[in-house]
């Protein structure tokens, strides 16, 4: 008798299973790929000062704007889409097949990093071409990066997933989680500069990861001497790791024990 | 070995006992279905059975396992099951042999997916999205992927809903040629004439208990029941029961010499029967 297929062979089908319906719903493509780009676009063109000698706020908000773009992605995009492929039928329909739940997870995280790869790409493209946006030049800048897209999309995933399970009905998703992200965008330095917020909102932001990605990003996308400049005087590179890890560890946690297949 | 092995089965969600004490044995190879009113513990008993479901008391054997198994175990236990569940509208961006295609891949040895695609009549849909099908379509595209794993056992859940006679017709072959390769289906159904027409065996439950288990044509004494027969004498429309109607029909030929007016003879159908076995366990 032949073998079931492994779960990561699964997953991988998953993924790109989840891209190919992903790419065919056209209107959502263009939104989720172009609207970090439009929102740079708009700040960058309202805010037209710089933040720090040599520092402008179009290089401050394409740090925030990879950061939020991650929790938009994941976060955002799964709590949201989740719901509603329970409330059709479609996760209970899997629930009764072989492919076992982390093949699904592994889909999802696919489809999450394919999109982010895009989104980071076009944001890039224009911000070089039409906002003056600087690229980093040193080698371990790009290092920090990598692991900051790849850690913060797998922890976004996994807490999206998590997140799925609180929203009782797709219809209603979006009106739980929007609200929470654009909260904690606001808290987390994404529109504003992190240092000019009130404190209990920093103290607050800390909790969660977006202020940290936001504050990883910053690190790679602004000169070293603005570090200085950071709440704790420093880009604290490593207790970035260290909480990202944590919620990470969170969110697959709360995924494989919660995770709800049927809507009721 | 029976394919499903049920006793003493119970679940209550709070104070209501959907579930009181189902007791099941299914062979290799039968049609079985289990028939019941809305609200009488049949799709509970389903879905503990498809291990979508806990059950609070029971013990349960499907092809050996227990339905709560988890792990690889479940994984090697769905790998030689089916199920076409009540309604899944998702994937509506794929096309159909997309769909069949990526779903065959879960499965250790599937069957071929052009083949399973003209077997539900799909064969002219396959490069279409599954959102521009029609809702008999969507059905049969339900049905080949509960089918694509080559399941040992399948479970068909209201399968013909929404279908015009014709594709009914169609559907009721396709379960025949399921049969045919020694599939073992439990089926659940509102209509009494597809359990008659497909069905080895029913099941009637009510109230959380199974009323009975027999062939249709033998369900609640049907075959042995009174034939009514009835005619018209004059202006007046009469009728007799009887366990020997063709006796009464050879005395109504003297009796008129010839052709009998309106002459019917009918037996209870498993509608008839059905309606009394439901109604009867109230009373």
């Amino acid at each position: 008798m032949n073998k079931i297929p492994s779960a990561l062979n699964l997953g991988i089908r998953r993924g790109g299973l989840e891209i190919r319906q992903f790419a065919r719903q056209r209107e959502s493509v263009v939104f989720t790929l172009l609207f970090p780009v439009i929102l740079l676009a708009i700040f960058g063109s309202v805010f037209k000062d710089t933040i720090a000698p040599g520092v402008t706020f179009s290089q401050y908000f394409v740090a925030g704007m990879i950061a939020s773009g991650l929790v938009n992605t994941g976060f955002q995009s799964l709590a949201i889409t989740i719901p509603m492929e329970r409330d059709v039928g479609g996760l209970k329909r899997l629930r009764g097949t072989p492919m076992p739940a982390s093949s699904y997870f592994i889909g999802k995280a696919i489809l999450i990093a394919a999109s982010m790869i895009i989104q980071i790409a076009l944001l890039f493209g224009f911000g070089l071409l039409f906002f003056g946006v600087e690229m980093p030049t040193e080698l371990s800048k790009w290092i920090t990066f990598t692991w900051l897209v790849l850690l913060g999309s797998a922890c976004s995933t996994a807490l999206g997933i998590a997140f799925s399970i609180v929203p009782k009905s797709g219809r209603g998703a979006s009106a739980v989680v929007s609200p929470i992200v654009i909260i904690l965008q606001f808290f987390s330095g994404v529109f504003f500069v992190f240092t000019q917020l009130p404190t209990w909102m920093q103290q607050l932001a800390a909790i969660f990861p977006l202020k940290w990605l936001t504050q990883g990003m910053r690190s790679v996308f602004l000169p070293d001497s603005f570090g200085a400049q950071e709440v704790a005087k420093s880009w604290e590179t490593g207790r970035t790791f260290l909480i990202l890890l944590l919620w990470l560890v969170i969110g697959v946690f709360f995924s494989v024990r919660k995770f709800k297949w049927d809507r009721d | 070995m029976n394919v499903i092995e049920v006793k003493g089965l119970k679940k209550s969600y709070g104070p209501v006992h959907a579930v009181r004490g189902v007791d099941l044995s299914i062979p290799a190879g039968e049609i079985f279905a289990l028939l019941g009113p809305n609200g009488a513990g049949k799709t509970t008993t389903v879905e503990i059975l498809e291990g979508f479901r806990s059950r609070d008391a029971g013990q349960i054997s499907i092809l050996g396992f227990d339905p709560q198994t988890q792990g690889h175990a479940a994984r090697q236990w769905r790998d030689r099951i089916g199920i076409v569940l009540q309604s899944a509208a998702d994937a509506g961006d794929l096309t159909v042999i997309e769909t069949v295609e990526h779903f065959r891949g879960y499965y250790s040895k599937p069957r071929n997916t052009d083949e399973v695609i003209a077997a539900v009549g799909l064969e002219n849909k396959t490069g279409a999205l599954i959102r521009n099908l029609s809702g008999g379509q969507r059905r049969r595209l339900d049905v080949a992927l509960g089918i694509i794993g080559s399941p040992e056992l399948l479970f068909l859940d209201e399968p013909t809903t929404g279908f015009d006679p014709e594709a009914r017709r169609a559907f009721w072959t396709l379960i025949e040629q399921l049969r045919g390769d020694g599939t073992t289906i439990l089926l659940t159904t509102h209509y009494l004439d597809e359990a008659e027409a497909l069905a080895d065996r029913v099941a009637v439950i009510n109230n959380g208990l199974i009323v009975e288990v027999s062939t249709p044509a033998e369900l609640g004494g049907r075959a042995t029941s009174k034939a009514l027969v009835s005619w018209r004498d004059g202006s007046q429309v009469k009728s007799e029961e009887s366990d020997n109607p063709t006796s009464v029909v050879s005395r109504l030929t003297t009796q008129f010499g010839g052709d009998i007016p309106e002459l019917s003879v009918t037996r209870p159908s498993l509608e008839d029967i059905y309606l009394k076995m439901i109604g009867g366990v109230d009373e």
